[in-house]
């Protein structure tokens, strides 16, 4: 049987380094299994974090061979394993133990964002009519599994380390499936605007070629919130008439 | 006593999937406070897994459907082992769910008039599925995490329980431990939800992930609860196969819903030579009306695929161990072959099952809207466990309740698709609204330190041990114990198989009670390894002496030495508790009589 080496980052928040651990690989197998294979016989201390193990959990996040990823859905035939494969976790958030980081932050601030509002019901069993072309759209931002691979690249947390201040790509989709959910009535565009600093993103579109649910962050989630801000508080016709006929 | 950091709450809820969520929403809406423990971050919890959809008799689709034919659709699927109240809680109960979770953001798939959809799924007399795509239970999870997180209650991610704490055989909380850090923490608590999910990693194959070690079952037996139907073990007829790596990875019930076919590798759809009697009146008998029926046709009968996951399972078993089986061991599913039904079958199989089209062309190299898959059963479910009252959801330790998988009455002897979801947010509602009544009516709980003590001092000792040298870890005897399970207890059982598998129980426990750990506390999953053995250990003995006691084939119970249904198994529930001796003890618990009205809504239903 082939075996493959794997270059692991092992340590803790102090500091590390990479390891390296041979191991069999068989056909079919994902970085995961490796991991999982070397945890098991090697290294049984090892800090993994992962669940489902096919792609609906978003746990399992890592830097494979320095490409944001789902350990559990990257392929080994799909890298060269004729040198080491480097295993590493998100750099973007602080390090926990080995793969394992604290993306407790990403928590925090889900809960500030503000909440699914409905309209009154249509119908008197509580019930709401709504067609399918009127779900569509959300429904593509709810495929999200809150890997967080998209903040884990967004240059805005990972270089510029503006945690206060930004919300990240996760939450931009979070914040466009509530604002454009049919039956929703609150407006999240002066958070947007003041809180979550959607303005920061420079559209570089980093985060939507990490997505493993391939949603189309920038295009369909970031621009249309960018426009909504922009429409409500940078309209220069709209300033002006506020300017002539006053507030 | 030791220091330990201390959260004290009115209601603890120890799981974050969709029943201990749910518990959480109505605690909080009792103005009780509430915590939650959860083993993975939030949002992870096996409820994400969910596919086909959540049962519930809105009638959107086909306004025949109700909830007595709900209700008697679950006891059919159940064999009559069910609790015949849960069973008509939850087919009453299901619709306002659905409607409550539409109302906190969840965004269903629609019907032309704009209502929810609804679809077909093995068992259901009509399309009864609630559902997005084929990711129905992220759509759920996430629902209520993100109306959860503003409730009020305080998420404990990433910390695991060692024990129930008892005061005067009242539950007082629990004390764990974060998985993070290693640190030890202690919640004192008025009332308690077990909310923790099944117990597939006692298998090889299964669907389920690290986390489902029956942690809650364990917890409640040793806390005196009482275990019941624990011979009823789901295997999904329909998990991956190949490549090896993915072997068990569910898929959905919902590509038959959409017209997928089994068949053996001689082309032939074997389950129509098997149609059980009870089930003949409702099953097609030509391949013809079965696609009628997956396409709306109310006309029509359901196809053979999908009749209840039990029996499909053991067709696919048998053509397997017949020789008729695909190369890796499985059969073949189908649903490329629509394509000489619908012209536009790519995109139609693209939009309905996303996530199963992903899954294979990403793990296995496999277009499923060109070529069939490649598939075998899996344990996916237990249908047995902490036996609760079908109204409150108490188990037997006063203030401890239970809900979702780790209660055991709803299925009976088999779980139908799909209601496993309604199971989790009607059951976990009642048990958030009783677990908060019960914490109101009754004051503070003492913690006996002793016993908090005693089990930090256990829960360290791996770490000393693995200070020796030529310790055995926690990883080979947890595979050891999957694969003696998965053999002797699988889904084709007999008597001299489950008696070797009690006598190998006693070889692991042994073996457990030496593994050793290196490392230090902070997120040692070798150690988290460790401390899951125990539970593990407690739900294989029980499976396999309640497999043991009943000696007749009846649903996901199958016996090579008793392939019949015998009546007499019919009038009582397998229960197990421990004695006071600490050796589990098995009893027959009869029925309780079902009411005449519920009675000739079956009989009406046959």
């Amino acid at each position: 049987m082939a075996t493959a080496t794997f270059r692991i980052w092992r340590g803790d928040e102090k500091g590390g380094k990479f390891q390296d651990y041979r191991t069999e690989v068989s056909e079919g197998m994902v970085v995961l299994d490796a991991v999982l294979k070397v945890q098991a016989e090697q290294a049984n201390d090892m800090a993994v974090r992962w669940n489902c193990k096919a792609g609906k959990c978003g746990s399992c996040s890592a830097e494979i061979n320095g490409n944001p990823k789902l350990m559990c859905m990257t392929r080994l035939n799909s890298l060269p394993l004729d040198q080491p494969v480097t295993v590493e976790p998100m750099r973007t958030f602080p390090s926990i133990k080995d793969l394992v980081t604290d993306v407790s932050w990403n928590f925090r601030v889900k809960k500030g964002i503000q909440k699914f509002n409905p309209r009154k019901p249509d119908f008197p069993d509580g019930t709401w009519k709504m067609g399918q072309a009127d779900v569509n759209r959300i429904q593509e931002f709810r495929k999200c599994i809150e890997c967080f691979l998209c903040q884990d690249v967004c240059h805005v947390l990972r270089d510029h380390k503006k945690f206060d201040e930004f919300a990240g790509p996760r939450f931009f989709v979070h914040t466009a499936a509530l604002e454009m959910h049919p039956l929703d009535t609150n407006s999240r565009t002066l958070d947007l605007k003041d809180k979550h600093n959607v303005g920061y993103c420079n559209i570089t579109t980093c985060c939507r070629k990490v997505c493993p649910e391939e949603i189309v962050i920038t295009e369909n989630a970031i621009i249309p919130l960018k426009e909504r801000v922009v429409d409500e508080y940078y309209d220069p016709l709209r300033k002006l008439v506020m300017k002539i006929f006053g507030s | 006593m030791a220091e330990y950091q201390t959260h004290p709450y009115d209601v603890l809820v120890i799981g974050a999937g969709g029943s201990g969520l749910s518990a959480a929403i109505e605690a909080s809406a009792q103005g009780a406070r509430v915590g939650v423990i959860t083993k993975s971050l939030l949002g992870k919890a096996h409820t994400v897994m969910a596919e086909g959809g959540v049962a519930a008799a809105l009638g959107n689709v086909d306004d025949r459907d109700n909830w007595k034919v709900h209700f008697s659709d679950t006891m059919r699927g159940g064999q009559y082992l069910n609790s015949w109240r849960m069973a008509e809680l939850h087919a009453k109960e299901a619709p306002d769910r659905v409607r409550e979770l539409e109302a906190w953001g969840a965004v269903f798939d629609r019907t032309k008039e704009g209502r929810i959809l609804q679809r077909n799924f093995g068992g259901h007399r009509y399309p009864r599925l609630a559902h997005v795509g084929d990711r129905t239970g992220l759509e759920m999870i996430r629902t209520l995490q993100d109306h959860g997180i503003h409730q009020g209650m305080e998420v404990h991610m990433e910390c695991a329980v060692l024990t129930l704490l008892l005061d005067s055989g009242r539950v007082a909380g629990a004390f764990g431990y974060d998985r993070e850090r290693g640190r030890f923490l202690l919640f004192p608590a008025k009332a308690v939800v077990m909310a923790s999910g099944g117990i597939g990693r006692a298998y090889r194959i299964t669907s389920n992930s690290w986390e489902y070690t029956g942690d809650g079952l364990g917890l409640a037996y040793r806390a005196g609860a009482i275990l019941r139907d624990m011979e009823f073990v789901q295997f999904h007829p329909t998990g991956m196969v190949w490549p090896p790596s993915v072997q068990g990875l569910l898929v959905t019930e919902g590509v038959r819903g959409e017209g997928g076919v089994l068949r053996n590798k001689e082309g032939r759809r074997f389950m129509f030579d098997d149609i059980p009697e009870n089930y003949r009146n409702q099953t097609a008998d030509n391949p013809e009306e079965g696609w009628r029926y997956t396409q709306g046709d109310k006309d029509a009968r359901r196809p053979p695929e999908l009749l209840t996951r039990d029996h499909v399972a053991r067709c696919i078993n048998r053509e397997v161990k017949a020789g008729r089986g695909s190369p890796h061991g499985g059969v073949y599913l189908d649903i490329s072959w629509i394509k000489e039904k619908l012209p536009n079958s790519v995109e139609h199989i693209k939009r309905k099952l996303p996530s199963m089209y992903h899954q294979f062309k990403q793990l296995a190299d496999v277009d499923i809207t060109k070529e069939p898959m490649e598939i075998g059963p899996t344990m996916h479910y237990m249908m047995g466990g902490i036996e609760v009252d079908p109204e409150t959801q108490m188990s037997a330790v006063p203030g401890l309740f239970a809900a979702g998988e780790c209660a055991a009455g709803l299925h009976g002897a088999n779980r139908l698709g799909g209601n496993s979801l309604s199971d989790l947010l009607v059951f976990g509602k009642r048990a958030g609204h009783y677990a908060a009544c019960f914490a109101k009516e009754n004051g503070e709980t003492r913690v006996d330190n002793a016993q908090v003590e005693s089990t930090a001092r256990e829960a360290l000792l791996p770490f000393e041990r693995g200070q020796k040298s030529g310790v055995e870890g926690p990883y080979q005897v947890q595979r050891d114990l999957q694969d003696m399970m998965q053999d002797l207890v699988g889904i084709v059982r007999e008597e001299s198989e489950m008696q070797r598998a009690l006598t190998s129980l006693e070889g692991l426990r042994k073996r457990a009670a030496q593994v050793g750990i290196y490392g230090n506390r902070e997120f040692n999953n070798g150690w988290h390894a460790c401390l899951d053995l125990r539970n593990l250990l407690t739900v294989s003995e029980a499976i396999a002496r309640a497999g043991l006691e009943r000696k007749e084939s009846r649903g996901a119970h199958f016996r090579d030495d008793y392939p019949e249904k015998d009546p007499e198994y019919a009038k009582f529930n397998l229960v197990i508790r421990q004695g006071s001796d600490g050796e589990m003890q098995i009893a027959r618990q009869p029925l309780p009589p079902i009411p005449p009205e519920l009675q000739q809504v079956i009989e009406e239903m046959k």
